[in-house]
Formats: C-alpha cells, sequence, structure tokens
C-alpha cells in the first residue's frame, strides 16, 4: 500500500528527462502564480468594478465580483422591493423586501407570506438589516460612458494617428534604411553617424523647440503635427539597416543587370526580403502610437483632436468623481491593445526579446 | 482520419481566403509603387545609380532635420536666451543666467531662510532642486528593485517550467498599457476606498493614505513602475539567458558544481552583456519619468512626486519660462548623454571579457 502510493506520488511529480520535482520547482511555480496575481490581478480588478452600479462601486469593503441589491417582485406592488436580511433583537433572522421607509420607520413584507399584513419596524430597535446582493454585471457605466465621453471621436483620433504613422514611418524608415545599406555616395557615413547619436534623445528633451517647428509648420491642434515628427525614428532606421545589411549584394546585382530601377528593386526584393524586422517595426511602432502621451498632450489642445490617451487623462482631472465612467472607458482603452496581443503574442514576445529595443 | 483531412482542407481554405485579403489590402501600394517608377526610373538616369541613394535617405532625413535635429540645436538657444515669447525672434540672450537661476537654491514662497544660500532647507523648497533629488531616489530605487526582479523572474521562466509562454505573456502584458491605462488602475486600486484598504480594514487595521501622504505616495509611484516595466526587461534577460549554450552547464555539473556555483561562475558573467543592456535602458527610462506618475499624482502631494520631466513640462508650458525649461532640458540631456556614453564604454568592456 504505502509502496502503492509513493508510486502514485512519484508519477505525479514526475517530470520529463525523469527526474522529481524538487524544492525549486516548488518555489519556482509559487513565485510564477504569485506573479499571475500581482501582474494580473490589477487589470481584472479593473475590469470587475467597471460593472459595478454606481450605487455599489464604493461599497465598503468592496466585493470582487460586481453586485447589487437583490430585488423581488410582489402582487399589488409596482416597483421591484429591495431585499433585506433583518436580524431581530431576539436573535431570529428574515429575510424581508422593504416597501418604504420614513426616517428610521420601514415597512417590510415577507414575500413568502404575500397575505399577511405588512410589518412595522423601527431600524434602531433592530439587532441588524444587511442588503441582499446578488451578482449583477451592470452595463450602464459603459452605454453612460460613451455619452459623456466622446470615446468614438477619440477612438477614431487614436486610430488614425496610429495607422497612419505606422505606414509613414515604415516607408520612410525602410527607404533611409536601403539608402544607407546599399549604395556608396559622399556623406552617407555622416548621415547614419547623426541618426545614431540622437538614438537616445527623448522627445521630453527637445519639447519646447519641437512645439516651436509644430506651431511654425502650422500643425498645431492638428493630427499631423502627431504623426510626422516621431515618423523618422532613428531606432527604426538603425533596425531595419542592420537587417538589410545580411541581405547579399548579389541579389541586387542580378536584378540591376536584368534592368530593375532602384526602387522596383527596393519594393520587389529588398521589402519583402526585410519583413521580419518590418513586423517587428510594426509592432513597436504600433505600441508607441496608441500609448503616446506627451506629445498629443502638447499638440492637441482641442478636445475633439483629443487621443484616447489625452481624452481619458483629461477625463479623469475634469471629472473627478465620475469613477464609474472612468473605470469603463479605461477597460475600452485598453480593450485593442489586449485583442492583438492575445492574438500575436508569441510574435511580440520573441521578436522584442530579439531585437532588445523599446 | 477523415475529420484531420477535412479540418486541414478547412484550414488551407482559410490561408488561401488570409492571401488574398492580403493581396487586396497590398493592391493600393502596388499600384503607387508602379506608378511611382514611372516617374523614378528617369530620376536614376539623371542621378546615376549610386546617387539614388540620396532619394531613398531623403524623406526620413528631411522630417528627421526639421523635427528632431532642428530643435536639438534650437534648445541651446532657448537655454541661454530669456523672455515669455516662445518665438525665438522675440528673445534676449542671457548666456548662463537661466542656468544660474536654476542650479541656486530659490524658496518656492517667501521664507525667513531664504537669505542664506547655503541652507539646503532653502534647496529642499526650490523645485528644480526638489525635482532633481525627487529623480535621483525615484531612479535608484526604481532601477535597483526592477532589475531584481526582472532577472529573478528571467531566471523563473529560464527554469523547465509548464505553461512558460503564459507566465511569459502574462509577466509582459503591462508593458503594453499606456501609462495613461496604468496610472488610472492603480489610482482606482489605491484610492482610499479601494481594495487594499477594503483588505486592510477587513483585517481589523486602519486605512493607509497611499497617494495622500508623501512617503507612501513616493512609494507607490515606484511600485507602479516597476509593475509596469518589467516585464519587457524580463523579455530581454530571458533572452540573454537562453543563449548561454546549455553544454556549459552540463560540463559544469559533470565536474561537480551545484547549481549556486554554476550560477555564479556561468549564468552570471555570461549574463552580464545583457545586464548591462537592460541596466542602461532602464536607468535612462527612469530619469525621464513623467506619463504615469503625472496621471497617478499630478506630482503630489505638493512637490513629493514632483520629476525632471514634469517639472521641464510645467515651467514651459503652464508658466512660459521657456529658457528655464530649456535650460533643464539641457541638463536632463547632459545626463542621459553621459548614461549612453557609460552603456557603450561599459559595453565594450564586456564584449572583450
Amino acid at each position: 500500500m504505502a509502496d502503492e502510493k509513493r508510486g502514485v506520488v512519484a508519477f505525479l511529480t514526475r517530470k520529463h528527462g525523469g527526474r522529481r520535482i524538487d524544492l525549486a520547482d516548488v518555489l519556482t511555480y509559487l513565485y510564477l502564480l504569485a506573479g499571475v496575481v500581482v501582474m494580473f490581478g490589477p487589470v481584472v480588478w479593473l475590469v470587475m468594478s467597471s460593472f459595478k452600479a454606481q450605487s455599489n462601486l464604493f461599497d465598503f469593503p468592496p466585493s470582487f465580483l460586481p453586485q447589487k441589491q437583490d430585488t423581488v417582485v410582489m402582487e399589488g406592488y409596482e416597483q421591484p422591493l429591495p431585499l433585506y436580511d433583518i436580524t431581530f433583537a431576539d436573535g431570529t433572522t428574515r429575510r424581508l423586501a422593504q416597501v418604504r421607509r420614513v426616517g428610521l420607520q420601514v415597512t417590510m413584507v415577507d414575500p413568502a407570506q404575500p397575505e399577511a399584513e405588512p410589518l412595522e419596524l423601527n431600524i434602531r430597535e433592530l439587532a441588524g438589516r444587511r442588503e441582499v446582493k446578488r451578482v449583477f454585471f451592470d452595463l450602464s457605466n459603459y452605454s453612460g460612458g460613451v455619452q459623456s465621453f466622446p470615446f468614438f471621436t477619440y477612438l477614431r483620433n487614436s486610430v488614425v494617428i496610429t495607422v497612419v504613422a505606422t505606414l509613414v514611418t515604415l516607408l520612410i524608415n525602410s527607404m533611409a534604411a536601403y539608402g544607407l545599406s546599399k549604395f556608396h555616395y559622399r556623406g552617407r557615413d555622416t548621415i547614419f553617424l547623426i541618426m545614431i547619436s540622437t538614438l537616445m534623445v527623448p522627445i521630453s528633451v527637445i519639447l519646447i523647440p519641437a512645439f516651436l517647428v509644430i506651431t511654425k509648420v502650422g500643425w498645431n491642434n492638428s493630427l499631423w503635427g502627431v504623426i510626422i515628427p516621431g515618423a523618422a525614428t532613428p531606432t527604426g532606421v538603425f533596425l531595419l539597416r542592420q537587417y538589410m545589411l545580411t541581405i547579399p549584394d548579389e541579389l541586387l546585382e542580378s536584378a540591376r543587370i536584368d534592368g530593375a530601377t532602384e526602387w522596383r528593386i527596393y519594393w520587389q526584393i529588398i521589402l519583402p526580403l526585410t519583413s521580419p524586422a518590418l513586423a517587428v517595426l510594426t509592432i513597436f511602432s504600433v505600441m508607441w502610437r496608441w500609448n503616446d502621451f506627451l506629445w498629443p498632450l502638447i499638440v492637441l489642445n482641442r478636445s475633439e483632436l483629443f487621443t484616447l490617451q489625452v481624452g481619458l487623462n483629461a477625463f479623469q482631472g475634469a471629472l473627478n468623481v465620475q469613477w464609474h465612467y472612468i473605470l469603463a472607458m479605461t477597460v475600452l482603452t485598453l480593450l485593442p491593445i489586449t485583442v492583438v496581443f492575445a492574438l500575436l503574442q508569441r510574435y511580440i514576445t520573441t521578436g522584442i526579446a530579439t531585437t532588445g529595443m523599446k | 482520419m477523415r475529420t484531420t483531412r477535412v479540418s486541414k482542407r478547412r484550414g488551407g481554405k482559410r490561408k488561401l481566403v488570409m492571401a488574398w485579403i492580403g493581396r487586396l489590402l497590398l493592391k493600393p501600394f502596388v499600384v503607387l509603387a508602379t506608378l511611382a517608377d514611372v516617374v523614378l526610373g528617369p530620376l536614376q538616369k539623371l542621378l546615376g545609380m549610386q546617387r539614388m541613394g540620396y532619394f531613398f535617405v531623403l524623406p526620413n532625413l528631411l522630417v528627421f532635420g526639421i523635427f528632431i535635429l532642428l530643435p536639438m540645436l534650437l534648445n541651446f538657444y532657448y537655454g541661454f536666451t530669456a523672455g515669455d515669447s516662445i518665438l525665438p525672434e522675440n528673445r534676449q540672450f542671457v548666456g548662463l543666467a537661466n542656468l544660474e537661476s536654476l542650479f541656486s537654491c530659490q524658496p518656492t514662497f517667501l521664507d525667513p531662510r531664504s537669505e542664506s544660500f547655503m541652507n539646503p532647507s532653502v534647496c529642499q523648497q526650490d523645485r528644480f532642486w526638489r525635482a532633481a533629488g525627487n529623480t535621483l531616489t525615484f531612479v535608484i530605487f526604481q532601477v535597483g528593485v526592477m532589475v531584481l526582479l526582472a532577472l529573478v523572474t528571467a531566471l523563473a521562466l529560464n527554469r523547465e517550467v509548464r505553461g512558460r509562454g503564459f507566465f511569459r505573456s502574462i509577466f509582459f502584458y503591462p508593458v503594453l498599457l499606456s501609462p495613461v491605462v496604468v496610472a488610472l488602475i492603480w489610482k482606482w486600486i489605491l484610492q482610499p476606498e479601494g481594495v487594499f484598504n477594503g483588505i486592510l480594514v477587513g483585517m481589523g487595521l486602519e486605512r493607509l493614505p497611499f497617494l495622500v501622504e508623501a512617503n507612501w505616495a513616493r512609494l507607490w509611484v515606484i511600485v507602479v513602475s516597476v509593475w509596469a516595466q518589467m516585464g519587457f526587461h524580463t523579455l530581454i534577460l530571458l533572452a540573454g539567458l537562453q543563449s548561454i549554450p546549455h553544454e556549459l552547464y552540463e560540463a559544469a555539473s559533470m565536474d561537480g558544481a551545484g547549481a549556486w556555483r554554476s550560477f555564479r561562475q556561468i549564468t552570471l558573467p555570461l549574463l552580464m552583456p545583457t545586464m548591462v543592456v537592460v541596466l542602461v535602458l532602464s536607468l535612462i527610462r527612469a530619469v525621464q519619468v513623467f506619463d504615469q506618475v503625472f496621471v497617478l499624482t499630478t506630482g503630489g502631494p505638493g512637490t513629493a512626486t514632483l520629476y525632471m520631466v514634469q517639472y521641464i513640462f510645467q515651467t514651459a508650458f503652464d508658466r512660459q519660462q521657456f529658457g528655464l525649461a530649456a535650460a533643464t532640458s539641457l541638463v536632463l540631456a547632459a545626463v542621459l548623454f553621459v548614461l549612453t556614453l557609460g552603456q557603450l564604454r561599459l559595453g565594450r568592456t564586456s564584449e572583450i571579457a
């Protein structure tokens, strides 16, 4: 018997390679499971909270699942009646529905005995009076939030900026990378060096003059002012150039002999061969643009041009108490990027791990 | 047998549809590219093949020059001029005055002690020095804690665990969230009626002023930014760990080395180049801390979580003191420059080693 038991344990704890689970494995799993709670818990909490009705949002201590007070429909009463667990002074507890309340006086009926006379009770004389709750996912935060927060306008702006900026970035970065990797002309290395030296210069360092340039070009309060300045990212040029250097020159030579122009070589040979690096840059660009905050905050002052991030910040700053809408809108804002990640997570994680850039 | 064949065929059909959609989406670009060739063919004849390079570099170079390089140079101009106009022609040259007033210790409100510039408590009230001090403490603790946790997580994920892809994705997920979303998630958790206070009260303890009291706010700002960024650095470290050849560990264990010893003598030294990259990347990001904190605490309570970029942002766009803000940018740029140089130096030595 004991032998058999040991066999079962051994079987359950067996790993491939024949090794048994040891203390280090247990600790690893504990750490990783704790990590799941810490990393994902806050998001789950946000989502759960966003489904809580405004009246239950600040219930304290808060419940995990969204709840609302249970009601019962009774003959002779137009409205559904809220249910309470009433503990009387003698210690007995009954589940009663409240008909009306005037000050400390409540009128209650027993749903189980609809014919009985309503009870007139004084709250102060009761030993306990607790709302009966049931799990309820309230969608009104979403429907109401979308009305008081121009979600779809902001969504459109964010989508336009993300898509157009990513396309422009891919085009001009890949062209520059081709020009910097496969041609020999005067000034090439200087251009490359200057670009690379600004790899680590963030927008926060050139905030004021960049804003001036945008103003002079006439692009403040225009989506172009958000799209174009970040499109010439040195990170992208560097990434693509390093990749294009590995494409053999002989390939281009034979195309040239066949009479292909450089432009044709670029979009029919270079671009398809660079697609893995282009995919990584696409992921980065979408992430950067979708989540960008400081630059759109400066360039866009008219609220109909706000991106989701800027709009959400303005919304939470202006309506500090409207948490029920803020929560729902935050969930809607994180939804698109979450869906994209769920679909492409393997490519995203390996792409970032291999290039090590952000 | 039959079912697999059917599903396979269905999968093949789906692939065909996807490819068809892909071609359809690409169609306008293909048309445009073909049309462009009509113009670019003659251009190439004009320039010659090698000099077509200029043409390819030009669009990116223009955008780069106007929106990155020119502002970088202009920043110096702003840093050495004063005036409340953002237009360059309306500003007066003041030399180093901006930097001087930045570095001198001025109290933000009238204070009898302000006569002595040597008095450190006066510097405490100067917004610049406050921001600089806050940023320094933030950088030290945030980078320290984050790199350590990222290393531990990468080591855990590098072990033979079930569902590794799942765990890796979960740890990475917060990286994708925007700073505004991250800040709002945590603002909701940390508010007075939030879940943490709920747990505390449920255990019979007092509520804590998580974002209201200065030191609590500083702590939570660090925790939140570690939460949001750790996954990224974990991924890079994990890639570094996986590039260490397995044979080394096998050889070490044959020689009787224990787990701790092979960690210290194989993993750590071979991971060092990746560690340097992670360390410098996270330092550079930490120095620029802004958006999350701006939404979470707006720099408060008081100036407890006021950091450099927020100082620049507010000095420029709330107070219109562009010269002072540009001078601060120059200081920040110098710090970033030193950090980048440090990376290059460290990167080189660890390559040699």
